[in-house]
């Protein structure tokens, strides 16, 4: 095929628009639209959230993720490749991986850090999920239901905090004890923390904050500015996970 | 009619095989089933016979996706919207009252994979 300048120029001008074309695309369909803590425009009274304050945390205490692990049937497989966690301890390099630097506070790095699900305002998995098996409820939870997951793994691949765990096995497998007033998960489908909606939902607190002796552990009504979580937020230095992709996160921080 | 005898007994055969369904049905009287606590069903027996997957369904979309977790029967009275919570609590003999009547309609819900039978929650790894 001969071609003269004049064509190929033609046609490279006709391929750079279409490249800018896709990443006008690319722009909308985005994460980032502002990255802010301002929370998304609802009307509901309720937005439940939680304040994490680290400086109270024993590292060698595991009480909180015992006690959910137990209560929600989640099993130990025991390897790292089949792991299910709902809440769980990672050192502070993994969990803000943007605060990183050379001259960081001695010991830092490596302290271990209670981390769980985010419940974000603006939450990729709900996005990117196909069945809408995980959805945003009113009050701010990002709740799964397990009945329409498909196991397409979407999820696990959005959300840019690792809080999603697959089950590659039989979850009963290494359940030594069930759970009665809790179902277990089967083989396939995807599960995370759900911030204990079935205790919240009948004015209980989450498994997690009600073990935690140490009152690490604030949960509280984000939208409600006389609650103990918004009282903490006002007097205490807080951080979020990633702030500058925009998910909002409703988990906060104190170093 | 030209070759009647070879067509019509492979014809009849066929038939039967097609209504086979129809009239096969359950083999044997419906098995007893174990005796539930309590004096009624949440809704009437014959309601809950024809209509409890319906139920079930209903109650799993409201508490998972609608955070409504109260039932109200006709009666009036308030039950916990739960499988295990609720239907086991009476019926707590799963084995000889679900899962017998379900052999026998060849029924095979899997929402004993997760969810728990409360006679079953020392030994994993049972359906
Ligand atoms: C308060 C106790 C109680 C609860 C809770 C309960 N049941 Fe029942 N159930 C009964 C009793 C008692 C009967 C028998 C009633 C009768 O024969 O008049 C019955 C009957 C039934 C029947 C009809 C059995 C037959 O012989 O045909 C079905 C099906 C059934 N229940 C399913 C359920 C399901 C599903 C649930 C949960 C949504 C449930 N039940 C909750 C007590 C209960
Ligand atoms: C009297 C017989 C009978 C009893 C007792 C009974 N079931 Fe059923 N159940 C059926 C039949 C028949 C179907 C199938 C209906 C259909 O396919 O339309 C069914 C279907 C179901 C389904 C839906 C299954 C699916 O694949 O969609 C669920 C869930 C269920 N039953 C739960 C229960 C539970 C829990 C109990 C015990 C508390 C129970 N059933 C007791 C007869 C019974
Ligand atoms: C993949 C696991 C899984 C399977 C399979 C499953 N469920 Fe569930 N189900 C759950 C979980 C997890 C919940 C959430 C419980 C909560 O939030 O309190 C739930 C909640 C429910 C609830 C309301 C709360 C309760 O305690 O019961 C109902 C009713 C229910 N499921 C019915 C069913 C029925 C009927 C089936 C079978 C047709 C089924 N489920 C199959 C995991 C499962």
């Amino acid at each position: 095929m001969s071609s003269d300048r004049r064509t190929f120029i033609k046609r490279l001008g006709m391929g750079a628009a279409v490249g800018l074309g896709s990443l006008a695309i690319l722009e909308k369909t985005a994460l980032v639209e502002a990255s802010s803590s301002e929370p998304v425009e609802t009307n509901s009274e309720t937005r439940w959230g939680m304040l994490i304050d680290m400086s109270l945390c024993d590292p060698e205490c595991n009480d909180c993720q015992k006690v959910c692990h137990a209560k929600h049937n989640v099993p130990d497989h025991g390897n790292k490749k089949d792991e299910i966690k709902w809440i769980w301890k990672a050192p502070f390099k993994n969990v803000f991986t943007d605060m990183n630097h050379t001259y960081l506070q001695a010991g830092l790095l490596e302290k271990p850090f209670l981390t769980l699900c985010n419940h974000c305002d603006n939450p990729p998995c709900v996005r990117v999920c196909p069945t809408q098996a995980t959805f945003k409820r009113d009050d701010g939870i990002v709740q799964m239901d397990y009945h329409r997951c498909i196991g397409c793994r979407f999820c696990m691949a959005g959300c840019p905090y690792g809080s999603r765990s697959f089950n590659w096995r039989d979850p009963r497998e290494n359940l030594k004890q069930l759970d009665p007033s809790f179902p277990s998960r089967e083989r396939g489908v995807v599960e995370k923390c759900n911030l204990c909606a079935e205790r919240v939902d009948v004015g209980q607190l989450p498994h997690c904050v009600e073990t935690c002796t140490n009152g690490v552990l604030i949960f509280g009504n984000l939208n409600d500015p006389e609650s103990a979580i918004r009282k903490a937020l006002n007097e205490k230095k807080t951080i979020q996970r990633k702030p500058a992709l925009g998910t909002r996160p409703s988990v906060f921080y104190v170093i | 009619m030209y070759n009647l005898k070879w067509i019509l007994p492979p014809f009849l055969a066929f038939l039967a095989i097609l209504t086979y369904p129809l009239w096969s049905g359950p083999k044997g009287a419906m098995p007893e089933l174990a005796k539930p606590k309590g004096e009624a069903c949440v809704e009437s027996a014959t309601w809950m016979r024809a209509n409890h997957m319906q139920l079930l369904d209903h109650w799993r979309e409201e508490v998972v996706r609608n955070q409504s977790r109260v039932y109200v029967n006709q009666a009036g009275q308030r039950f916990e919207k739960s499988l295990t919570k609720t239907c086991l609590s009476c019926h707590n003999n799963k084995q000889e009252f679900c899962d017998r009547c379900h052999n026998y309609t060849s029924v095979k819900p899997y929402c004993f994979e997760c969810h728990v039978d409360p006679k079953l929650s020392e030994v994993s790894h049972v359906q």
